[in-house]
């Protein structure tokens, strides 16, 4: 199972990498916090750790620290947009349960 | 769910920690909202996707309110309900407004400022630009999907305490919480990076709808300080448009024209002026309401023509902002474009000729202000990136002080200090008993109180009654980083105390402060003369009440011969005080000083004899 990136979500990632200059791709990961449990972490990546498990989805490079694999596994990063508000949007199959604003959830 | 953006490594918030900030240009003709969003200031665009929110606004006689476009639309049908500009009457009293006679509002006075009667009453500049930035906000809001922490709010360099009071008094009005009012021109240079290039003088030329700023700016560790400002309040892309307009009627041979083919051609004029931007030459083709048309061809050569007069303003108005600032074009580092008509090609070409460099433009020039207000917004709202905690300061415009007797003007804190300072300075009393103060504070560059500009008053009662020059009051200048300003007057042995947050009554024009500026350079030599003058009155005014309480308490120490001279001795005085000869004070207070000289030493024999009366040496000997 990977984590991958929608193409809208490859694209904008793409394009704001090349703004901000600098970047290896992009770091997704789970924390503990937040009302739910866990909260996703979505960071830009300098440079990959030794440790981590990277996945390349429409040329972006995603990395991933291992101990937040098992959450995030078949994970799909997409870029969506909702009414004036646009973001990226984790459709996380292992999710059971979220809070109400989906900042945090339950697997 | 929520969407999320991308952050900067180790930069990932708690969930509902997202700190929402958002930059907005508060504009004449247009306003703005930006934001920092995956690291890169964006402008937030409304739901049909227009980024501009034209400042315009229009009451109902229902209550309603519209704003923006369709207010923008019925501005014709509806003129003295719909409010153009506000931001020209913002802290200003009826007088300060330019050109207030051709507006077609209808004024009333108001405490400190303007006021505009609608249909739907009397509304004050503060609350109709409160309803721009309510607009603003909710946008931001729904595009950022929360409540907004706060907004960082741009205003040009030039607007004093009152025009800034009014600007925050409007944001706290539409529910905004200001984390800083920020230079125009400064925000300009944030959004193209400029604080992080290493030191030196930039420009930035602000050609917009209707208003042309210059400023000069300094950029040192960090710190952006205004060198200098200019400009002209009435020069703009309507103007442009203008001068197209006369240029149809004239080539076309119109008679006076409907006020319905007046709109048509005003229009058609801007888009001539807009598509010369990006093609050699304009089609203009229009149909008259008489069914007549008009068909004709404007070339980039004839439309350049038409416009040199306007484009030679700009830069007369830059070439004066270089010189007020005592610098040379050959001193500036970089100039940035801002404001929409910058667009044109002759601009561009006239400034990169002038400065003998390329402009800045490769950001949209409407947008540029907002952008850098954006990252200032992002920054101070806490989400920074790692080694990037700077704060931004600004300084201020004119010297803060306040006027010593005389009408002489004190300065506490002086021009350019970086914001925020706090400065305190003791004064004392003038006359003996004396128990209350008056506090004027002035803002300007002049020594005379009268060639400064009025901010407030106040009085400090319930000083101790002591002799002249004894009591100690400590009176502090607060500016906080949004450059208001509050005054504190402390006596130092009571402990008693009175303050003021300064919100002047009404506000300085456009280009007074610039003028006033200039005038403290040109009027130095004249301004030090003055000074002197005003100190040797004041001298001589202390010295004659110094002497009248002596003779009053002590005129028995007096033959009559010697009071006589001392009494011809303040005729003379009193006598020359008033004038302008500075030598003639000199010289009778002198002779007052000599003529009491005697009677002087005699009192103070009385008043050792009366302190020794009856004690013997030992008493007083140590």
């Amino acid at each position: 199972m990977a984590v991958t990136l929608s193409e809208p979500a490859a694209q904008h990632v793409a394009s704001f990498l090349a703004r901000r200059g600098k970047g290896v791709g992009i770091r997704l990961g789970v924390k503990t916090s937040g009302c739910s449990g866990l909260a996703y972490k979505l960071e830009f990546a300098d440079a990959a750790l030794p440790e981590d498990i990277v996945f390349e989805s429409h040329g972006v490079k995603v990395l991933v620290d291992p101990k937040s694999l098992p959450y995030l596994e078949g994970t799909e990063l997409d870029y969506t947009r909702e009414g004036l508000n646009e973001g990226f949007k984790f459709n996380n199959p292992n999710v059971k349960d979220q809070c109400g604003c989906g900042e945090s959830f339950t697997t | 769910m929520a969407l999320l953006q991308i952050v900067e490594p180790g930069e990932t918030t708690a969930p509902h920690q997202h700190r929402l900030a958002v930059g907005i240009d508060l504009g004449t003709t247009n306003s703005l909202v930006a934001t920092v969003r995956s690291g890169m200031s964006v402008v937030l665009n409304d739901v049909q996707g227009h980024s501009l929110l034209p400042s315009v606004v229009r009451y109902l006689a229902d209550g309603r309110v519209e704003i923006g476009r369709t207010a923008e639309k019925h501005r014709s049908l509806d003129p003295k309900n719909t409010i153009v500009s506000v931001k020209r009457l913002m802290g200003r009293g009826r007088g300060d407004i330019a050109h207030g006679e051709t507006l077609p509002h209808d004024f009333v006075d108001g405490e400190g400022m303007v006021r505009i009667r609608t249909i739907a009453g009397i509304k004050s500049p503060v609350e109709v630009s409160a309803e721009i930035l309510k607009v603003l906000r909710q946008r931001a809001e729904a595009a950022l999907g929360g409540e907004l922490i706060g907004a960082v709010i741009t205003v040009p360099a030039y607007f004093d305490d009152a025009q800034r009071q009014a600007t925050k008094d409007a944001a706290r009005l539409a529910g905004l919480n200001v984390l800083r009012l920020l230079n125009e021109p400064t925000a300009a240079a944030i959004a193209y990076g400029l604080d992080n290039a290493s030191e030196g003088v930039f420009a930035v030329f602000d050609l917009g709808g209707g208003t042309f700023d210059i400023s000069i700016l300094r950029l040192s560790k960090g710190i952006f300080e205004v060198l200098a400002t200019g400009g002209d309040s009435a020069l703009g892309g309507d103007d442009f448009d203008h001068r197209v307009f006369c240029w149809i009627i004239e080539q076309a041979g119109l008679r006076p024209l409907s006020p319905h083919d007046a709109r048509l051609l005003q229009a058609h004029a801007r888009e001539a002026k807009e598509y010369l931007s990006s093609h050699g030459e304009a089609p203009i083709t229009i149909k008259l309401g008489s069914g007549e048309y008009v068909d004709l061809l404007l070339t980039t050569d004839s439309f350049t023509e038409i416009t040199r007069t306007l484009v030679q303003k700009t830069l007369t108005a830059t070439k004066k902002a270089l010189r007020d600032a005592g610098l040379t074009v050959g001193d500036i580092r970089g100039v940035v474009m801002v404001g929409g008509s910058t667009r044109m090609p002759q601009i561009q070409q006239a400034v990169a000729e002038l400065f003998g460099q390329e402009p800045l433009n490769n950001l949209d020039p409407d947008k540029v202000v907002a952008l850098g207000a954006a990252m200032q917004a992002n920054l101070l709202a806490g989400n920074r990136a790692a080694g990037d905690d700077w704060l931004l300061l600004d300084v201020i415009p004119l010297s803060l002080g306040l006027e010593t007797m005389g009408g002489l003007v004190e300065k506490v804190i002086p021009r350019n200090s970086t914001l925020p300072i706090a400065r305190a300075q003791e004064f004392t009393t003038f006359k003996d008993g004396q128990t209350a103060l008056a506090i004027h504070i002035v803002q300007g560059e002049r020594e005379l109180v009268a060639d400064c500009r009025s901010l407030g008053r106040f009085e400090l009662r319930g000083i101790p009654p002591l002799v002249a020059g004894a009591a100690r009051i400590r009176v502090t200048f607060q500016v906080d980083a949004d450059g208001l300003l509050s005054v504190t007057a402390r006596e130092q042995s009571t402990g008693c105390e009175a303050h003021i947050e300064v919100k002047p009554s009404y506000g300085l024009s456009d280009d007074e402060i610039a003028v006033m500026l200039k005038e403290s350079f040109t009027h130095a030599g004249d301004d030090a003369f003055r000074r002197a003058l005003r100190e040797a009155q004041v001298e001589a005014q202390r010295l004659l009440e110094a002497t009248r309480s002596a003779l009053e308490d002590s005129s028995t120490l007096l033959s009559p011969a010697e009071r006589e001279t001392i009494d011809r001795a303040i005729v003379k005085l009193e006598a020359v005080m008033l004038g302008d000869d500075r030598r003639a004070i000199d010289a009778a207070m002198q002779a007052l000083g000599a003529a009491t000289e005697d009677f002087a030493a005699r009192r103070m024999n009385q008043s050792v004899q009366r302190a020794l009366a009856g004690k013997t040496i030992d008493q007083i000997s140590p």
